[in-house]
């Protein structure tokens, strides 16, 4: 019998984090004034996302401007993100399945993926300059990496026996890669896909803070330049927060297509 | 049919070269079932591999129908060792792509299917994923989707090696049925004594690598076949005949590791 009351063991260590946050700040643990409360940071983000009513005058410069620095974001993730994987799964499928595609592809991508997105940032500006471009290069780059490994990996990890049956079916190469080849890797692509638009959300905070003015790294930066802490910790959480949303969006997505996994699973 | 002419097949291991199959001729005749029977190891698989079209001979040639092969067809049906089904796919998409991949209309092969479907037992698990169904189940898709292909050769690679004992004689006795219906050509590999004798008109005994045809058995009893006829004298002493050989060889093999 399932029990009718499961108790939300998951908010026990989050409230409890907040619990000794709040009292970290109201008791001085911390040198006053370097660490905002909780309740401070709940209200600044109140208004960074409401702005601070009618009629009451603001000197906030961030009053109600959180849905637009969201937007500017997931829009550069969303872009950035969609253009790696456009490029890095047709890639992968041609690494992990033509030998030759792999010799002549796949050492260039293990040589540059070592390099961290940050050591990226200003060749980034000096080629696309402070624009979209720039932070879009740099999203798109992160986003790549992950997802072409893992659809190469993907690819190779096909069952022999199975791609031996399409062909003895009648499949020719194109059959195969797209009705075998390609539904085999799609476990690791969504794998890939995951890892992907986590760093993808790294890569657009590392943008904005240096390459572009605007979107919730721009604010985060700028909000430590003028000693607004309490804004620096209301966009930690929301970065934190759409980037589980986006999670949980391709976990969504997978669980929908690979649903004959999920029989496999309880088989 | 089938035609082995002279045919070896080295193997690169370890930058040395092992002779995994040495001058193995066999001809199978149409409407034939032949099994091969040996120890493990002794190349059989590897044989098969080559009428199907997935490995090649180092020498020698094989051909069906005169034809040398190239590459794998659907003229030549496999059965795997391992049902090797398409996971994402129901039971009904398995056994349809073969005839759905050829760009055969739908309302061609749909009945055909549903039919055969029928003649493997497998009517009501058409929407079923293969995850779904038990081992012999799953066999039975696989031995389905050749069917489709109307393939006039059917290989077979131990296909109910991994079966428990229970369905493995249960899908000998399908097999057998099948076959007197389609009456294809077969060749089946497989390292058990009853189930060759059951099944074949021929029982080809292999020796330890390097596989070689030790001896070629013909398989007098009376068909149709079924389950019975293996309690019987004549089966009996065939069995021993090909105990011997076989018993020979496993031990050959066993001193060579």
């Amino acid at each position: 019998m399932k029990p009718r009351f499961a108790p939300p063991w998951f908010v026990l260590l989050p409230a409890a984090l907040v619990v000794l946050w709040h009292f970290g700040v109201e008791l001085r643990w911390v040198t006053e004034g370097t660490v905002p409360s909780p309740k401070q940071v709940l209200q600044s983000w109140n208004t960074w996302i409401f702005g601070s009513g009618a009629g009451k005058l603001t000197l906030s410069p961030y009053s109600g401007t959180w849905l637009d620095n969201v937007a500017y974001s997931t829009r550069r993730v969303l872009q950035g993100f969609g253009l790696a994987a456009l490029v890095a799964i047709p890639l992968g499928l041609a690494i992990g399945w033509n030998r030759l595609a792999a010799r002549v592809i796949d050492p260039t991508v293990q040589l540059l993926r070592p390099v961290p997105i940050t050591a990226w940032l200003p060749f980034a500006i000096a080629v696309f300059g402070i624009y979209d471009a720039s932070a879009l290069f740099l999203i798109g780059l992160g986003a790549f990496y992950p997802i072409v490994v893992n659809t190469t990996h993907g690819v190779r990890d096909t069952n022999l026996l199975v791609l031996r049956a399409a062909r003895m079916m009648g499949a020719g190469p194109g059959t195969v890669l797209a009705k075998v080849v390609f539904p085999s890797a799609l476990p690791s692509i969504f794998t890939g896909l995951r890892l992907g638009i986590g760093v993808a959300w790294t890569a657009v905070i590392v943008a904005e803070m240096i390459a572009v003015k605007s979107g919730l790294g721009y604010v985060l930066w700028d909000a430590y330049y003028v000693g607004r802490m309490d804004i620096c910790v209301a966009t930690m959480f929301s970065v934190g927060l759409l980037g589980f949303l986006s999670d949980r969006v391709i976990v969504w997505a997978a669980r929908f297509l690979l649903r004959w996994r999920a029989l496999e699973a309880h088989a | 049919m089938i035609e082995v002419a002279g045919v070896s097949r080295e193997f690169a291991k370890n930058g040395r070269s092992v002779l995994a199959l040495q001058d193995i001729d066999l001809a199978v005749r149409e409407r034939e079932f032949v099994a091969l029977l040996g120890p493990s190891g002794c190349g059989k698989s590897t044989l098969l591999n080559m009428v199907a079209g997935f490995d090649f001979p180092t020498r020698g040639s094989v051909r069906v129908a005169g034809e040398p092969i190239r590459a794998p067809s659907p003229e030549r049906g496999v059965v795997f060792q391992e049902p090797a089904l398409l996971p994402w796919l129901s039971v009904m998409d398995n056994v349809v792509f073969g005839p759905k991949t050829r760009g055969e209309k739908a309302a061609q092969y749909r009945p055909r299917a549903a039919q055969i479907l029928d003649q493997v037992g497998l009517r009501g698990f058409e929407d079923s994923y293969p995850a779904e169904l038990s081992g012999g189940m799953r066999q039975r898709v696989g031995i389905a989707r050749v069917l489709m292909l109307e393939s006039r050769v059917m290989l077979m690679d131990e296909p109910f090696g991994a079966l428990d004992a229970q369905t493995r004689s249960l899908m000998q006795e399908l097999l057998l049925q099948v076959w007197e219906r389609h009456h294809q050509t077969v060749l089946f590999v497989t390292h058990d004594i009853e189930e060759a004798l059951l099944l074949a008109d021929r029982v080809c005994v292999m020796t330890a690598r390097p596989g070689r045809i030790k001896k070629s058995l013909d398989v007098r009893l009376a068909r149709p076949r079924a389950l019975e006829i293996t309690a019987s004298p004549e089966f009996n002493a065939l069995r021993l005949e090909v105990l011997a050989l076989i018993r020979e060889e496993s031990q050959r093999a066993a001193a060579q590791i």
